[in-house]
């Protein structure tokens, strides 16, 4: 992107996103942790193995069917730490909050905070409170940076994929993209449409019992499916190719998004995981999955194969085949 | 009946699929289809539809999307309206992005000119009623789908008495395109996967001449998958028995008068006049223009201005592709220089555009 300012499209986590982190932050910061670039560092200290993350909310807006800006907070940190095979422990907070902004609103966000940490069976240990100028931000921006301890047996690397392996996928997609862009744009449905925002470490630990077979997994946020699918292929230098028909989408989500023109594979969910696992023991790992009551609707969506290494296909549901790229530009900004 | 899932069936799809096969067979020979919808265009991408046709089967992409036809002039026009003193520039979105010859809205928005994007020409009114000393100019581009919706603003200006609306109009009618199209004797069009919703608005009958003078089958076809599929399968019919005819698949919403109260509101703010498309020239009878008794609307009475010097930008082929003589792959700017997020051409601004289609979906 030949551009001399920051876009939003630098904050999409498509493409130029990738661009940004690779020629400025790897290039400064260069070490053998970062670059892994996973969603969470893993680090050893005394011995122990440890996960590190942060991540910063700035939805738009803070309250929104299905949750708040802090349940998300606590939610996106935990499922960040989750999905690196750790049992979340410890989360820090940080707001930044407008010079103006209600109390009373502050208070419920707070007791939400509070709420889904008790639900991800983490504690609130550390943080920090900054206030600016009105317009300096929107109403409140909130950090969180949380630490875990990695599930013995746990082994999660793109390098550990191979040809062959199926792709799990943990429920519906698009709800929480969907259910932003229809509070923002003030637009209704039937029956509405509420954000999946959940805490996925308590389905991370059922599975973890099959953790020899579960070679990779990551939380479709920002960019959806499509996006993690394509690091994924550009990395493990393989091909994936998906089924439409067997994505689950929830009926108005799928309606919305013919409407608005989004395409489901590149909206952002907030409670759902993906793993790339071991053919032979997938449908063990979808059992133990659809136990969990974030877990009841997945589903096998696809496989790693060798075909055309570095792409993902899609196979549509009238049997034609197409290729699924990277996102390019903003689908939506401020949508966590 | 949710109307996604009951026009994506994959049984139906199957059976269409292996009609299109046999009746190909039949025909026993290359034929090349082209369809003039944007939306099909992106349709027939995002459902992979190209993959499962024989490869006897071309479909070519034509001039779908009124943003990629509306040449740089047009552009420069807009912008040099947008640096006029007491001007308001409204706007549907897809023509933010789109670079002139020099420069685009949406840059001359950061730099401080005010263009505002609308969903309908109705909220560029009510802007204009907000602000009574402003000239409130919208930018009026589309094909016959978006007309009648301007045709209605203009009359409801007219009764609201709003003095300071005024549109600038680059209307495209599709069939005059589509003639030239069939005459190049470079494409050798077989059939017309004919448009949906602007099909809605003008009839089957608006494509009667295609059959009449050049003998070419036509089928009004809708954008879902089996719609899609159901279209070509008839258009193969019809080479196959060569009974070339006007048919409408799309029949749930195509009626052979089209919309008449559209059409008439069209009639009574319009005339027809020649225009100019990127990548024709100057086609006669093409455009939209306002009509005597509505003249006053027009951004041409209030504003005089001298756009830039029109540049195409080395080497783009935009007007190739528009013309489906070329697929986007063959344009050296092409996923080079030439992407979603630098677009240079048009035909990869548009969300519609065979450029972006191909960038997106690819050719799997």
């Amino acid at each position: 992107m030949d551009s001399k300012v920051i876009l939003l499209a630098h904050g999409s986590g498509g493409k130029a996103t990738h661009q940004l982190i690779d020629s400025l932050f790897v290039a400064h910061f260069k070490n053998v942790i970062l670059s892994d670039l996973t969603d969470a560092a893993l680090l050893s200290v005394s011995g122990d193995k440890i996960l590190f993350t942060t991540d910063s909310y700035v939805v738009d807006p803070i309250f929104f069917p299905g949750g708040d800006i802090g349940k998300l907070a606590v939610h996106g940190t935990v499922n960040d730490l989750a999905v690196c095979g750790g049992k979340p422990l410890y989360l820090s907070l940080s707001l930044i909050l407008e010079e103006g902004f209600p109390l009373e609103q502050l208070t419920v966000i707070t007791q939400s905070i509070a709420e889904a940490a008790a639900d991800a069976d983490v504690m609130i240990v550390t943080g920090d409170t900054k206030v600016v100028e009105h317009g300096s931000v929107d109403k409140i921006f909130i950090n969180t940076a949380g630490i875990a301890q990695l599930h013995a047996g746990a082994r999660l690397a793109i390098k550990n994929i191979r040809p062959g392996d199926a792709i799990v996928l943990s429920g519906s997609i698009g709800d929480h993209g969907i259910a932003i862009m229809l509070e923002r744009e003030g637009l209704q449905f039937e029956s509405q449409v509420t954000s999946d925002s959940a805490p996925l470490h308590g389905m991370v630990a059922d599975m973890m019992q099959e953790a020899a077979a579960i070679r990779f997994m990551r939380d479709p946020t920002r960019g959806g499916i499509a996006t993690i699918l394509n690091e994924i292929c550009s990395q493990s230098h393989l091909g994936i190719t998906i089924y439409e028909a067997k994505i689950p989408i929830k009926p108005h989500v799928a309606s919305a998004c013919e409407i608005l023109g989004l395409d489901p594979l590149y909206i952002a969910n907030e409670g759902k995981l993906m793993a790339i696992v071991d053919p032979d023991r997938a449908e063990k790992i979808l059992a133990i999955m659809r136990r969990n009551r974030y877990g009841a609707d997945a589903a096998i969506i696809g496989m790693v194969t060798e075909d055309v290494p570095g792409t993902v296909i899609l196979k549509t549901t009238i049997g034609g085949s197409r290729i699924v790229d990277m996102l390019a530009g903003e689908q939506l900004p401020r949508i966590c | 009946m949710k109307f996604i899932d009951e026009f994506r069936n994959a049984d139906i799809a199957q059976e269409l699929i292996k009609k299109i096969h046999r009746t190909s067979g039949l025909i026993g020979r290359p034929v090349s289809l082209m369809e003039v919808c944007g939306t099909h265009t992106m349709a027939i991408y995002r459902h992979g539809i190209k993959s499962v046709l024989p490869p006897s089967i071309k479909l070519l992409s034509g001039p779908g999307c009124p943003v990629c036809v509306t040449p740089n002039r047009y552009l420069d026009h807009a912008v040099a309206l947008s640096r006029q003193k007491d001007v308001i520039i409204t706007t549907f979105g897809d023509m933010l992005n789109v670079p002139g010859s020099s420069t685009s809205l949406v840059k001359e928005r950061a730099s401080g000119a005010d263009i505002r994007t609308v969903y309908s020409p109705l909220d560029a009114l009510a802007i204009a009623q907000k602000n009574p000393t402003k000239k409130i100019i919208f930018l009026a581009v589309g094909f016959e789908t978006t007309a009648p919706t301007i045709a209605a603003t203009i009359i409801e200006a007219q009764r609201r008495n709003v003095a300071n609306f005024y549109i600038s109009s680059a209307h495209k009618r599709i069939p005059p395109a589509m003639r030239l199209l069939v005459e190049d004797p470079e494409l050798h069009i077989d059939g017309f996967i004919c448009p949906a919703h602007v099909s809605a608005i003008i009839g089957a009958e608006a494509y009667e001449f295609l059959v009449r003078d050049y003998a070419k089958p036509c089928v009004i076809t809708g954008f879902e998958p089996l719609d899609i599929l159901q279209g070509i399968s008839m258009l193969l019919l019809q080479l196959l028995h060569n009974s070339p005819q006007v048919e409408t698949q799309y029949s749930r919403v195509v009626k052979q008068q089209g919309n008449t109260t559209a059409r008439k509101l069209v009639g009574e703010v319009f005339i027809n006049a020649d225009t100019r498309w990127r990548g024709f020239g100057i086609i006669p009878d093409s455009g939209l223009t306002l009509a005597d008794a509505y003249a006053c609307y027009d951004a041409d009475t209030v504003e005089t201005v001298k756009p830039e010097e029109e540049r195409e930008f080395p080497g783009c082929l935009c007007g190739e592709v528009i013309k489906g003589k070329i697929e986007p792959e063959t344009c050296s700017l092409f996923r080079t220089i030439c992407t979603p997020t630098n677009p240079v051409g048009p035909c990869m601004v548009s969300q519609e555009g065979t450029c972006a289609a191909h960038y997106k979906y690819g050719n799997a």
